[in-house]
């Protein structure tokens, strides 16, 4: 046993090493721009730039839509499935997890194609529906996330009781979901939204292809140009990724395990 | 949708059965929304490009399209996209399972785990453009490590062919995501693996060894395979990390349908469509295989 234990530390150290030493010297080259000494002028040039700051604040608007497209379309599918309509679950499953079969790219092509200016749903023909567009694109992205994690959420709770009680009560379908269902599941919905943040703000392909002034595009032109510049937004991202994570793992421990069932 | 209730089912037993297929619509609209996202942005789209895949600029039906993917260009960027995606996948299973086993099995301490934990499941998540930077700011020509090397170890990394503008680059680099996502999936698997099997095998006299060979191996491998699958297809859709990494210098499938997509490079647009049917088909294919070892799999972990 005692030399299991040594292999595990062994792997765990050298893994550890591999993941550790980018994000290190991630941080060191961003800190090597004032020459011969450490300083955070790459910061400071990053979050000075006007244009970091207009493509953030886009990426930040694009997934706030993102979220509220997906929350919309998800809760009371996911609801309604479990209520009325368990047997076609299936169905919406494989729906679900389509988006990870179908690449990115391949689905923003099918939008290029479909929905150009001369096509009958011309969402590409301004600026607002290319918009509309790229969110409607990073919901797709974002479904088997957030249905999975809805679903999940719903699982805790009792739907079928829950909504008899409501209709006794005299609710309609609107305050049912919006007042019962979604509080309900609102720590799900919450740690579906932030992974839903964490995969919206860095898009690239879609955004690139679609020509929105996106937080992904704007890295990549930094990273074709710039040398310091691109490690500290890399280390940037890393910590927004790394704080959606923990407000999910921080979700995770209020969500309601069985306290709500009464089992 | 207002006047529906749940009190209906048993009316509509007593309905004669004209009510009832009056009644079977207004359920259907409940999902109605949802179907209509789906099949107006995600399978519409991806239908299109595949039924442009085998159509001529005037629209009549050709496996020219598909043929002409066998020229040598397109053809090395989809050899190099499989290699890269097998060897990431294969070698970043192997690797989270290493892990996972460690933190599960090894008997490190409980922060161990939570740590790992975390920290796959932010990694998973870090790809794409910045993920370039970082491994450009490790193992590029001024990357921290490659100086160390050099200065520490009098070892010149680029010397030896290494480039991180490479197939191999592109592996370690995709290795990143790879691995903490293997992490993710297979430790609830090994979670899975049930201490009376250890205590059975032990008390029929097993060693450690027979104990793996014959009871975890069998039951890890589907689950495994599958997730060397996902992983799979997870590497050969991704075009971010790869694009920013080495601009369009290393010719991968993603790579050259996004230049097809921005400025027809081919010069046949119905070319484009056959190579975005071949990445559906590719990843299509792998889900196929996941999907069926993820039902083999749960069998034995319920």
């Amino acid at each position: 046993m005692k030399s299991g234990k040594f292999w595990a530390w062994l792997t765990f150290g050298l893994g550890a090493a591999y993941f550790i030493i980018p994000l290190l010297a991630t941080l060191e080259f961003a800190m090597r721009m004032r020459r011969g000494t450490y300083s955070f002028d790459a910061f400071a040039v990053v979050f000075g730039d006007p244009r970091f700051q207009q493509t953030f604040g886009y990426s930040v608007m694009a997934a706030i839509f993102t979220i509220l497209l997906g929350v919309l379309i998800v809760v009371p599918t996911a609801y309604w499935i479990r209520l009325r309509m368990p047997h076609i679950r299936p169905i919406v499953e494989f729906v679900t997890l389509l988006p990870l079969v179908i690449p990115a790219i391949v689905i923003v092509f099918g939008y290029i194609r479909m929905y150009g200016s001369n096509s009958p749903l011309p969402f590409l023909a301004s600026a607002r529906g290319t918009d509309a567009l790229l969110v409607i694109g990073y919901a797709i992205l974002a479904l088997p996330y957030m249905y999975r994690a809805v679903d999940t959420g719903l699982r805790t709770i009792d739907v079928r009781t829950l909504t008899e009680a409501a209709q006794i009560l005299g609710a309609g379908w609107a305050t049912i979901i919006t007042r019962l269902i979604l509080p309900n599941v609102l720590i799900a919905v919450l740690s579906g939204a932030f992974l839903t943040f964490a995969i919206v703000i860095g898009e690239f392909t879609m955004a690139s292809l679609l020509n929105r002034p996106a937080f992904g595009p704007y890295l990549q032109n930094i990273g074709a140009n710039r040398a310091y510049e691109p490690a500290a937004l890399a280390v940037i991202t890393f910590a927004v990724t790394w704080g959606c994570m923990s407000v999910i793992q921080m979700l995770a421990r209020f969500a309601p395990k069985s306290a709500n069932r009464p089992d | 949708m207002a006047t529906i209730s749940l009190s209906e089912p048993d009316a509509a037993h007593a309905a004669p059965p004209h009510a009832r297929a009056v009644r079977l619509p207004t359920q259907w609209l409940g999902v109605a929304p949802f179907f209509l996202f789906a099949i107006f942005f995600l399978i519409a789209p991806t239908a299109y490009l595949i039924l442009g895949a085998f159509q001529t600029p005037e629209g009549t039906f050709t496996l020219g399209n598909l043929a002409e993917l066998w020229q040598p260009t397109i053809r090395a960027a989809y050899w190099i996209s499989i290699k890269v995606s097998f060897a990431s996948a294969v070698i970043g299973a192997l690797v989270g399972l290493a892990i996972a086993v460690a933190i599960v099995r090894g008997g490190l301490p409980r922060w161990v785990r939570g740590a790992t934990m975390t920290f796959s499941g932010v990694a998973s998540n870090f790809a794409g453009v910045p993920l370039a930077f970082a491994f450009l700011a490790t193992l590029g020509r001024l990357g921290l490590v490659t100086i160390l090397l050099r200065d520490i170890f009098g070892f010149n990394l680029y010397a030896t062919g290494f480039n991180i503008l490479s197939f191999s680059g592109l592996t370690l680099t995709y290795l990143y995501f790879q691995i903490p996502l293997m992490v993710v999936i297979i430790t609830p698997a090994i979670d899975g693996l049930k201490k009376e099997w250890g205590e059975a095998a032990a008390t029929l006299g097993a060693t450690q060894w027979q104990y793996w060979r014959m009871v975890v191996i069998p039951v890890l491998w589907p689950s495994f395979l599958g997730t060397v699958i996902l992983l799979f297809a997870n590497a050969f859709g991704a075009i971010a990390t790869a694009y920013a990494l080495t601009g369009s210098s290393l010719n991968i499938v993603p790579i050259l349908l996004y230049a097809q997509i921005r400025g027809d490079v081919l010069h046949n647009a119905h070319l484009g469509y056959a190579i975005a049917f071949g990445m559906i088909f590719i990843t299509g294919m792998a889900n196929v295989f996941y999907i069926w070892f993820r039902t083999r799999s749960e069998r034995w972990l319920k």
